[in-house]
């Protein structure tokens, strides 16, 4: 084995198939998120429907070999609907045996794995925890095993390429890229496009990992080692025009729609942290359209600059996760308290404390919710795919101007990381934000503690605006001149405007969509990143016959008024959450319902396979 | 027909009076520092409705709502990333930071130095009392070692730090030290620290004499400030005494006191160069009686761009570079594909 062999096969049909979960895994070093990124975009190109599940240690490079050095890449493309990045692999790519001991157990029954021989060193084998190598003692037994020494082969191809021995064997992985386009039936073209833009200006780069890309996919095409090639066809989508996006380039993609839907500058001001960090790179490509990043010294200067700026007149907006939110805690309320809009991006991670940083969850709702002192409600939305945080994003600006309320967005590490096809919206649909600040005409009687009778938002008065020179701060506020004041029933009254001017944020919403029947055996109700796991598990439930419907807030607070209603027609209740309960306690304590929590915090997401199974323990034991 | 401008009436200090009660006790220090900015700020040329007071939390804080201009009052120790947010969203305002000695060096440490860093063109006043006031007496970062309060009855066993030390390493622009008590000197450098274009940071010693009554009197009191305060003018001989007889030589790396009676000939002694980004700064700021007199003045007053100029040039350039994309475009900025 190992030996290229140079004869042509017959031209063979490939095998149809509606659609496969692939797993790349290997070490830190050996680009295997880029690989997953390269196939699931030439996936999608090419007309499927795609879902993707990055799952990277926090260590930039933890020891080359080591168990928490594996980085890995799974993509679902299919050409059905799908929601999700898909239970377990059909096909796990193993770079090492690190990779393949913590990635073997979820892989398929009768699954296929291809190994990469090479790495499969006694030294490797130790790092990894294998007393036996697992290619020899009968671990791979039920499986379909390729082994190919992956690393020599593609320094055979790439003998003319004048590069150093370590900078060839970094181009290995195209050499497996190319081998999969071959078994799936992918054009090779968006990849070789790709190199040229991505290292345009270093052609040895380029000629390095083409040869290895090409040369990946003739080995395939000549070895007898796969039986056929297999075919995903075009997923029957919505026609339009499409685009693979992430869900954190998705949100920034939305701060930047919104700056141009409400016709003015942004600020984009954080500090870096994973998983949030992405937004302030895309965003700091952006100053051409007057967007202004703004790197502050800690997260919550972060939080102050966008106060600051907000009082100026400017879409202000800050990214971070949970431990950044919590030091942003008090700047939030400031928010709170003069009631200047302002979003609030928190890109949530498995904490507490420093957690798991690379990892996802849904654990700081009740922190979004509830974590600061004093009676002080923000409103809190959710994406639930990584598309959605273009509309969650424009969403939020657009609330936070009309109530003049901080809005936080929860998205999750999941959704951050996570890709699908994106049908781009049609741009005359997408509403303008309506800003409006009093001006020097309305000086006579400004008071920036009036409210406008529908909304309950003060207005929004900027400096340097003759006339309307006043001043605000953290203290309370008297209820129309906001000027400081202490008395009992003023802090009564303003701490329900307060409150009452959130809840109206209600009053703009949409009727809640449910999934299935209006009413029925269970209701599942679910928020954020955990959409398709419940939606694909539901349907399959469906189709089983059983009563399950699913209700996905986007809205978290204020929570949308038929919510009680709808819960009400129902017999059970069920929340999915990546956390402990956390939208159970508040959906409990609010319409008093008994409802179930399936409750998982592994830093993965939820598999279909255990919401499906959850849903049918409710429903069967009656 | 001609256009005549309509001529802006001129400010006064009555302008920026606001027309909430002043509540600082009575005797406080905080009165003349308010009183000689409200004397500067309408000679400045600038509208009223461009001014910005920002605060952080504590006896100072309470300044922007005693100022007619547009004020905030923001939470302990963020006063800077707030003035900063608004400077870098509308550089045409004069923005203003009002502060004290445990909102900026306590709980703002941080936010103090970045903010001086990056030149943002902001002024910084910081009242020091060298006491928590607001919380009724507990020592600060810069109390004496040993200083006896509520919190440290023993007397606190923290080493002070000096402002001008840490704005002159945060390589403030323009850094500068007045008294409450000298109202017409205060406002000078006031007016100096306006007109700056930059950071400016000014250190005010302010009496607190509810909790830390006369602590500058030792050496800012009538009888003895002739021979313990020096007057810092630019490019002028750094003299003191009554009769100015009184200078600096550098011996050894240190300040050294020389007197001209005692036969020191005058070319020896060192001359204030406000430009200078020298380490004679550094010695001038932490010059402390008793062992030496106390500074005021102008420290430093130094030129370069401003953060918010510099971000503005890299928005002016992208701009150039490149035409603001239509939402279509914006839509379409990734790799794109039709179905149907």
């Amino acid at each position: 084995m190992g030996k290229t062999k140079t004869r042509k096969r017959p031209v063979e049909t490939p095998k149809e198939i509606e659609g496969v979960v692939i797993r790349f895994a290997g070490d830190s070093g050996d680009g295997m998120q880029l690989t997953g990124t390269q196939f699931s975009s030439t996936s999608a190109i090419a007309g499927n429907d795609i879902s993707t599940l990055p799952d990277f240690p926090a260590e930039i490079r933890a020891p080359a070999g080591s168990l928490p050095g594996v980085s890995a890449f799974q993509l679902n493309f299919s050409s059905v609907d799908i929601m999700t990045p898909g239970d377990e692999p059909d096909l796990l790519v193993a770079m090492n045996p690190a990779a393949l001991m913590t990635n073997l157990p979820d892989l398929q029954p009768a699954g296929r794995v291809i190994i990469n021989t090479d790495a499969f060193t006694a030294g490797n084998l130790k790092k990894a925890g294998y007393t036996e190598n697992p290619l020899n003692d009968g671990t791979l037994g039920n499986y379909q095993v390729i082994e190919l020494p992956i690393t020599s082969l593609n320094a055979q191809a790439l003998e003319s390429v004048d590069l150093p021995k370590k900078q060839v064997s970094r181009s290995k992985n195209f050499w497996a890229l190319g081998l999969l386009y071959w078994l799936f039936d992918r054009s090779l073209e968006p990849t070789l496009r790709w190199l040229e833009g991505k290292f345009a200006g270093n052609p040895i780069l380029i000629e390095a990992n083409s040869t290895a890309l090409l040369a990946g996919h003739a080995y395939a095409e000549a070895s007898e080692i796969f039986a056929s090639s297999f075919k995903v066809r075009e997923a029957a989508i919505e026609p339009g025009t499409y685009r693979k996006i992430a869900g954190n380039e998705a949100i920034a993609v939305g701060c930047v729609a919104a700056s141009i839907l409400a016709k003015r500058p942004l600020v984009y001001s954080s500090y870096p942290i994973t998983p949030a960090s992405e937004i302030l790179h895309y965003l700091s490509h952006y100053r051409h359209m007057d967007i202004r990043t703004v790197q502050a010294e800690d997260e919550i200067a972060a939080m102050g600059i966008v106060i600051g700026a907000s009082f100026a007149g400017k879409l202000a907006v800050t990214g971070t996760s949970g431990p950044g939110l919590a030091l942003k805690a008090e700047a939030i309320n400031l928010a709170v308290m003069t009631e200047l809009p302002c979003v609030i991006i928190n890109i949530q991670r498995a904490g507490p404390s420093t957690g798991l940083p690379t990892k996802t969850e849904q654990s700081d709702l009740l922190q979004a919710l509830y974590g600061r002192n004093g009676e002080s409600p923000v409103a809190v939305i959710a994406p639930a795919t990584p598309a959605e945080g273009f509309d969650c994003a424009i969403e939020a600006f657009r609330i936070a101007v009309r109530h003049m309320i901080p809005v936080m967005l929860l998205s999750d590490g999941y959704l951050a990381n996570g890709s699908e096809p994106w049908r781009l919206p049609d741009v005359s649909c997408l509403e303008p934000i309506e800003v409006r600040h009093p001006s020097s005409d309305d000086a006579e009687e400004f008071l920036p503690y009036a409210r406008d009778e529908k909304t309950l938002a003060r207005p929004w008065g900027i400096p340097g605006t003759a006339g309307l020179e006043h001043r605000i701060g953290g203290l309370e506020k008297d209820v129309l001149t906001g000027n400081v004041n202490y008395e009992p029933k003023n802090h009564q009254r303003m701490t329900d405007l307060r409150q009452e001017k959130l809840d109206r944020i209600a009053d703009f919403y949409d009727p809640t969509e449910v999934d299935g029947e209006p009413e029925g055996e269970l209701l599942v109700i679910g928020w954020g990143g955990t959409f398709g796991a419940i939606r694909t598990a539901a349907r399959r439930a469906r189709k089983e016959g059983l009563s399950v419907s699913h209700v996905h807030l986007r809205h978290l607070h204020p929570l949308p008024k038929d919510l009680g209603d709808i819960i009400g027609r129902f017999k059970k209740v069920l929340i999915p959450e990546l956390n402990m309960g956390q939208l159970s306690i508040v959906l409990r304590a609010r319409y008093l319902v008994d409802a179930v929590g399936l409750n998982k915090v592994e830093g993965q997401p939820f598999k279909v396979r255990e919401v499906h199974a959850k849903m049918d323990e409710m429903l069967r034991s009656k | 027909m001609s256009t005549r401008p309509i001529p802006t009436p001129a400010l006064t200090k009555k302008d920026f009076v606001s027309d909430q009660e002043v509540r600082w006790c009575p005797g406080c220090g905080d009165y003349a520092i308010l009183s000689q900015v409200q004397k500067v700020v309408p000679a400045l040329g600038i509208p009223k409705e461009k001014f910005v007071f920002v605060s952080g939390i504590g006896c100072s804080s309470r300044f922007p709502y005693y100022m007619n201009a547009y004020g905030f009052h923001t939470i302990h120790g963020r006063a800077p990333t707030i003035a900063t947010g608004i400077k870098i969203a509308n550089p045409e305002l004069s923005v203003w930071v009002v502060t004290g000695d445990g909102d900026a060096l306590s709980i703002g440490g941080n936010h103090l130095i970045h903010a001086l860093r990056r030149n943002m063109d902001i002024k910084i006043l910081l009242f020091n009392n060298r006491i928590y006031g607001l919380t009724k007496g507990q020592y600060s970062p810069t109390s004496e070692l040993g200083k006896r309060t509520k919190s440290t009855p023993m007397g606190s066993v923290d080493y002070p730090l000096h402002p001008l030390s840490i704005a002159l390493a945060s390589e403030a622009t323009f850094v500068a030290r007045a008294i409450d008590t000298e109202t017409k000197h205060l406002a000078e450098v006031i007016e100096r620290a306006a007109r700056h274009k930059g950071s400016a940071f000014i250190e005010i010693f302010q009496n607190c004499n509810i909790f830390n009554d006369k602590a500058f009197d030792n050496f800012k009191a009538r009888d003895v400030r002739a021979n313990r305060i020096v007057r810092l003018e630019h490019e002028k001989q750094i003299r003191f005494g009554a009769d100015g007889e009184k200078g600096f030589r550098i011996n050894h790396c240190e300040l050294e006191v020389v007197d001209v009676n005692d036969g020191i000939p005058e070319s020896e002694l060192i001359v204030h160069d406000e430009h200078s980004r020298a380490f004679v700064a550094y010695m001038l700021a932490r010059m402390d009686y008793p062992d030496f007199p106390v500074a005021i003045g102008v420290l430093r007053d130094v030129t370069k761009p401003t953060y918010e100029a510099l971000l503005d040039d890299q928005v002016m350039e992208a701009r150039k570079m490149r035409k603001p994309d239509t939402l279509q475009a914006l839509l379409e900025s990734g790799e794109t594909w039709k179905v149907g």
